[in-house]
């Protein structure tokens, strides 16, 4: 019959239009503010409309989820560097930022937990106009100083005097990163000081 | 359809036809001897009749046509790779070199390949090779206007910087400073000498409209109703065109006589930018070429570029990669039946519900790269990181998010999302759209593009199978592990619209069955290692000259990469599926009407970002 792939088709949104109100009545109308609700709604076993009510509802992001970079501070327990940054400005994520989007001035400083000379970046930039958040810095970095953060509502009224990071900006300290990516932290915590133990033994 | 005939005696190899064109045309034929570099070096004058020579011998499919720049040698240089689509052999690789002082040309292929022609209008608009014997040679990404060819080695820009990354300005004494300081709005623009914008008028813009001249006097047609010539202009702002993409059509009442494509509005000149990255930093850059398949294109470039540096990829890296391509397949082809049906006016519905899915493999590829669309996961010898044991989002103070957080494993989500969810949707949009009478009327026998004239006009991936040639390059060079999985090549028949939605659907299927193996090869390498050797950022390939290419969504995506040894390769050429697919538009479209048009660009599926580059 003439007309009935077209019926079919209608029975599909259809289909997709009630499920959305039998999802409702599942979560007695509390579909959206009930936090159990979320992970079904937002996953494979999710029925109707799919939506996420942004800005008054938010995706969280996973761990390794990337957006501009940030510096790490260590904490003032740190056995080598303590309450000091932990880029030692060598330059590595800058030569390797595909669009070049990092500057580094490089110099040394006293530090005071060893008494020897430590090198530190006194300037560090980031044009995040540029920086096109694929995460090779932190990829590339020896050091676990540099980190992609999670924080991607970027958007403001001067991009002049609000686009290019500077060393004030992109320092955060180490609990920051173990808050935001818990697994990611323990396991480069592990590889530091097996690399330290090796160190030692050596 | 091209079965190959009885009589078809078995090709040759590369190797023999090099052999036997040397016997032929014994003083035009030279083996090229660079270290690193294959096939042979043909005199510019015995071009055409060695290429005649190469077609008869079976090579029927120009892959890839892409022109080098040998600026110490005071030479340009095209480059031809040709396979033969019947026998799934080749490639035939064959060069022509030019002195790139005065005005380079070469005879053109198109009357042997008519896919050279835009790839040959490429190589003229960024390279300077004028080809001779080309019915249209134009600019085909840049505007007419444009001076000089900025593919050339000795081009700059103005406020240009340095001709390879890292920057000396940005480490150790970092000069830090805006974009627009350094390359201000107004005064970024050269021009050549008594050159002036005001005075100037685009001669081959101005003849696309010529059209318009004759629309005042009576077409051809029927004798009661007067019909008469008239030249479109759709686009570049066009919601049907699927980003910034120009046609301009000459009409005879509503009848399509003339179609011509006009790109270029998101041109980037990415492999001049490539040419300036070194091997890593690319990578990033290739999930910018066709945005909605990132993953596939990091694949094409990582075994490219692996097979440059012979690196080995280890056996759980495969799996993951088959993953994540083969989730991109469905992914990709979903979107394009969603926004086929959107084209024709079934506004959005079907296009979300295809997000919908979509959506749920982002989270997977978001959970494991890092990033929904922008993936940059492949590297060269394995992939970044493994799968996370679990896909959770985590509850921070950035951006503020409430408590709503999702946790699932990561196993269990893919192996639901595998088994029942998307073979589900597949079905549903099967159900939904295959049978309903307005796609059919719509759809069928619309655009038809007949197989010999696919293979002729180099088109690739669904746009080539539909029209009943069933050439995968999964299939032809079997990389990966695809020679180890149990999928079959899809193939439709009648080369139209209908086809080719039906085709997206079939090999959305295939992907399934492939995926449904992937599940098993990946628990059972778990915990295996993901990369071969050390992770290194510096990466120095030996000199010579490689093509990869691998079967992404939207057909055969092809790098062409030149090494001189240093960290930055010497020339990448991408050989762009969409852009080469666009080459049989003007074919499909003639003798349809307005508003066919619109569909048969929808059941090409391009991606500006990648017809642009």
């Amino acid at each position: 019959m003439y007309g009935l792939g077209i019926f079919k088709g209608l029975g599909v949104t259809l289909k997709h239009f009630i499920r959305t109100y039998l999802e409702d009545l599942r979560w007695l109308g509390r579909r959206y503010t009930n936090p159990a609700a979320f992970p079904v709604r937002q996953g494979v076993e999710a029925r109707g409309a799919f939506t996420v009510q942004y800005p008054e509802e938010k995706l969280a992001v996973p761990e390794r989820f990337r957006f501009v970079p940030f510096l790490l501070v260590n904490g003032p327990d740190d056995p080598e560097r303590p309450d000091m940054i932990r880029c030692t400005a060598c330059g590595i994520c800058a030569k390797n930022c595909p669009p070049q989007c990092i500057w580094i001035k490089r110099d040394k400083v006293d530090n005071p937990a060893t008494g020897r000379k430590a090198t530190i970046p006194v300037e560090f930039y980031i044009d995040i106009d540029l920086c096109m958040n694929c995460g090779i810095c932190a990829e590339v970095c020896p050091f676990d100083a540099i980190k992609m953060d999670h924080y991607y509502e970027l958007a403001n009224y001067d991009r002049f005097a609000n686009h290019i990071l500077d060393l004030e900006r992109l320092k955060k300290p180490a609990s920051y990163w173990e808050q935001i990516a818990p697994t990611l932290a323990e396991e480069e915590r592990k590889a530091r000081e097996a690399k330290a133990a090796s160190k030692k033994k050596k | 359809m091209t079965t190959p005939s009885t009589e078809d005696k078995t090709l040759d190899t590369a190797a023999q036809v090099q052999q036997e064109l040397s016997e032929r045309f014994p003083d035009a034929i030279m083996p090229d001897t660079r270290e690193g570099y294959t096939g042979f070096i043909v005199k510019p004058e015995k071009l055409l009749e060695v290429a005649r020579a190469v077609k008869e011998m079976g090579f029927d499919y120009l892959s890839n046509a892409a022109a080098v720049d040998y600026v110490d040698d005071g030479k340009l240089e095209m480059v031809y790779h040709v396979y033969s689509v019947r026998h799934e052999a080749g490639p035939v690789v064959f060069k022509a070199q030019v002195p790139r002082d005065g005005e380079p040309t070469l005879p053109s292929l198109v009357s042997v390949w008519p896919g050279a022609d835009f790839q040959e209008r490429e190589a003229w608009d960024l390279m300077g090779i004028r080809f001779e014997g080309h019915p249209n040679l134009k600019r085909i990404l840049l505007w007419e206007g444009f001076h000089g060819h900025p593919l050339r080695k000795d081009w700059h820009e103005p406020y240009y910087e340095a001709d390879t990354k890292p920057f000396k300005s940005r480490h150790p004494n970092g000069k830090r400073y805006r974009a627009e300081e350094g390359n201000p709005f107004g005064r970024n623009v050269q021009y050549p000498p008594g050159f002036s914008p005001d005075d100037w008028t685009p001669e081959a813009d101005a003849a696309l409209y010529a059209g318009i001249g004759i629309s005042h006097l009576p077409a051809d047609g029927d004798e009661d109703i007067r019909t008469e010539r008239i030249v479109v202009n759709m686009g570049p702002q066009h919601p049907s065109t699927h980003g910034v993409f120009r046609m301009i059509v000459t009409l005879n009442g509503e009848t399509v006589e003339d179609l011509e494509p006009v790109m270029g509005y998101l041109h980037r000149n990415h492999e001049k930018i490539g040419e300036r990255n070194t091997y890593l930093q690319n990578m990033p850059y290739t999930d910018r070429l066709d945005y909605i398949t990132s993953m596939s294109n990091n694949l094409a470039y990582a075994i490219t570029v692996e097979k440059l540096i012979g690196a080995e990829v280890p056996e759980r890296a495969e799996w993951l990669r088959v993953l994540m391509v083969e989730l991109t397949r469905i992914v990709n082809h979903i979107w394009a039946i969603g926004f086929l049906l959107n084209d024709l006016g079934a506004f959005y519905t079907p296009a979300l519900y295809a997000m919908n899915e979509r959506e749920l493999v982002l989270d997977v590829f978001e959970a494991t790269a890092g990033s929904r669309m922008m993936c940059n996961y492949m590297r060269f010898g394995g992939v970044v990181r493994d799968l996370p044991a679990r896909l959770r989002t985590v509850k921070t103070v950035a951006n503020e998010v409430s408590e709503k957080i999702r946790d699932y494993d990561m196993m269990e989500f893919l192996e639901k999302l595998i088994r029942e969810r998307l073979p589900r949707a597949v079905d549903e949009l099967d159900r939904y759209l295959t049978g309903s009478e307005i796609v059919i009327e719509r759809l069928q026998g619309v655009g038809i593009l007949p197989p010999d004239m696919a293979i002729a006009y180099s088109a690739s991936g669904p746009v080539l199978r539909a029209s009943g040639v069933p050439y995968d390059v999964r299939r032809a060079d079997g990389y990966s592990i695809y020679d180890e999985l149990d999928w079959d090549v899809a193939v439709r028949y009648n080369g139209d619209a209908y086809d080719r939605y039906l085709l997206r659907l079939d090999e959305c299927r295939q992907s399934l069955r492939i995926l449904d193996q992937v599940l098993d090869g990946l628990r059972e390498t778990e915990g295996q290692p993901i990369f071969q050797g050390k992770p290194s950022e510096k990466i120095k390939p030996p000199p010579g000259e490689v093509y990869g290419r691998a079967e992404n969504p939207k057909g055969e995506l092809g790098f062409y990469i030149v090494s001189n040894g240093t960290p930055n390769p010497w020339r990448y050429h991408i050989r762009a599926p969409s852009f080469i697919n666009l080459t049989a538009l003007s074919e499909m479209c003639k003798g349809h009407k307005v508003a066919d048009i619109v569909a048969i660009l929808g059941s090409i599926d391009i991606v500006l970002g990648e017809v642009d580059r």
